[in-house]
């Protein structure tokens, strides 16, 4: 099933400040809802977020309940040489996701 | 019994309600012009669309083998972005085999069980959600088209309902939809309901679903009692908003609050 | 939507202390807030306190844009930016959001640095109701700044069941 949507150039200048946009496939149960019949519904949300760009970590979130479902995250970074940038997503209940981008910098 | 009497009453309002309070042609509007830049710009991107994840889902299922057959819907279909083109934008559509109007999510399960030989997918399931995301997905920017005669008396169903009161408020659609188009209501511009863009991501729902869901929310709001899920009447009134909206461009998956 | 532009004078550790002394023993009074219009709840006051720790938090450099009328408080775009260079030198180290109203105050906290570029994130919310947004940035000399929004939140007019 999918799990996100990127939009990062596939293309950058060196040392251009790029945006990269992500949104990631999850409910983010709050933990603050009941169901009708008055049991909490149990937390399960997506905590961290990082951005590693050829092995060096260059952004790192953590995220709360009061983030929406389907987590939408950008942000920039430096184009400082080709490769590959991982984008990482853990949570509740052992979630895990990754996405891999490749950036050609000229 | 309510519902019997409320399609049972098609003969006598279809005729009086057919010219009175229906919008003009000219002054349709869609619900994405109301709607803040920001919620605008979430239905504009691919990228920025959460509803694109179900139509990502929805190209991974239309190439997964399924049932008896083992058969993909890209076996017979090929590629969705050529075969599809243009279907959602003329659905619900005249199902000369079973002598009644179907809609899109129907149309699939049909193609599950008679040409996968699997079973149906679950209404409202995340895996019918992506596949009709996927379908309606490839007429978007498309005019809907509701010229099939034999649909007839499915939208004429459909606008009974759509014209009668109901529920503990005693309620009618046209009354907010058609009367009181553009006015506001709870700090919110009331709606003229076209379904250009369904299935959508509603920020209420958090998820995306079908117009079928959303018709529920209106009949809970009106305090009516909602039909239940594949319900005849959700087909012949789909068929009517749609007539309603023929001529206007296809959105889906569109974002609404 | 810019921040309000509005000095926080009495947010030292010492002050937030008192005020969560006050709240703890049920009893007293609660000392006035300095210069600022908005009643600000101990809760969020709490959680800013828990990051800058002794440090005092200075208005400015940072932006939140939030549309200011909501359509759905479960989805609301919310954007950050500080201004800084970005320089090894001088860059943003962390950001971090905070509601006054929310079940707990907590939006999302990240952690940039000069490989960053810029210190702009957009990401989207949940707000419960009409209230006051805060971010705090905390910069590689040590100085936090902040900046917020305020929101009105509406909610559509035909809602479901829960589940």
């Amino acid at each position: 099933m999918a799990r996100a949507l990127i939009n990062a150039p596939a293309k950058a200048a060196r040392g251009a400040v790029i945006e990269i946009k992500t949104l990631v496939s999850h409910v983010m149960e709050t933990g603050f809802r009941y169901t009708q019949t008055g049991e909490p519904v149990a937390r399960d949300i997506v905590t961290n977020f990082t951005a590693t760009y050829n092995g060096e970590e260059v952004f790192r979130a953590r995220l709360y309940p009061a983030i929406a479902a389907n987590p939408y995250l950008t942000f920039h970074t430096v184009a400082t040489e080709s490769g590959t940038i991982e984008l990482k997503w853990t949570g509740d209940n052992g979630f895990e996701a990754t996405e891999r981008i490749r950036i050609t910098v000229e | 019994m309510r519902r019997a009497a409320a399609l049972t009453a098609v003969a006598v309002l279809a005729v009086s309600a057919a010219i009175s309070g229906e919008i003009p042609l000219s002054e349709r509007r869609s619900t994405y012009l109301d709607m803040g830049a920001e919620t605008r710009a979430m239905q504009d991107g691919d990228t920025d669309n959460p509803g694109m994840l179900w139509v990502l889902d929805g190209e991974a299922l239309w190439r997964t083998t399924a049932g008896k057959a083992a058969i993909a819907c890209a076996g017979c279909h090929g590629e969705a972005e050529t075969s599809m083109k243009g279907v959602a934008a003329r659905y619900p559509a005249f199902d000369p085999t079973r002598g009644t109007a179907i809609d899109l999510a129907g149309r699939i399960n049909i193609c599950r069980t008679e040409r996968q030989q699997a079973p149906e997918l679950k209404r409202e399931s995340r895996e019918l959600l992506a596949l009709t995301a996927l379908i309606a997905r490839q007429s978007r920017g498309m005019p809907i088209i509701s010229e099939d005669e034999r649909l007839k008396p499915a939208i004429e169903a459909g606008r009974a309902i759509f014209m009668i009161r109901q529920g503990q408020l005693d309620l009618a659609c046209a009354q907010c939809h058609d009367d009181n188009r553009g006015s506001r209501l709870a700090g919110i511009t009331v709606p003229q309901g076209h379904p250009t863009g369904y299935p959508l991501y509603r920020l209420e729902w958090q998820t995306l679903g079908s117009l079928q869901r959303r018709l529920r929310n209106c009949l809970i709001g009106m305090r009516a009692e909602p039909y239940t899920y594949g319900a005849p009447e959700y087909i012949a009134l789909e068929a009517y908003l749609m007539w309603r909206a023929r001529g206007m461009a296809m959105e889906s998956p569109a974002v609404r609050p | 939507m810019s921040s309000d532009g509005k000095p926080d004078r009495a947010a030292t550790r010492r002050d937030m202390l008192k005020r969560a002394g006050a709240l703890a023993l049920g009893g007293g009074t609660m000392p006035a807030l300095v210069a600022t219009a908005a009643a600000t709840p101990a809760e969020m006051r709490a959680a800013v306190s828990s990051i800058v720790g002794k440090a005092r938090v200075n208005d400015g450099k940072v932006k939140v844009d939030i549309p200011p009328l909501v359509e759905n408080g479960n989805t609301v775009p919310c954007a950050v930016t500080v201004d800084s260079p970005m320089t090894p030198a001088d860059h943003v180290k962390a950001i971090h959001v905070f509601t006054e109203k929310n079940p707990q105050p907590y939006v999302i906290s990240v952690a940039l640095g000069p490989r960053a570029g810029l210190a702009s994130i957009s990401t989207r919310i949940r707000l419960r109701d009409s209230q006051t947004v805060l971010a705090v940035a905390e910069m590689s000399d040590g100085t936090f700044w902040s900046g917020r929004a305020s929101v009105i939140v509406t909610i559509s007019a035909c809602l479901e069941d829960v589940l």
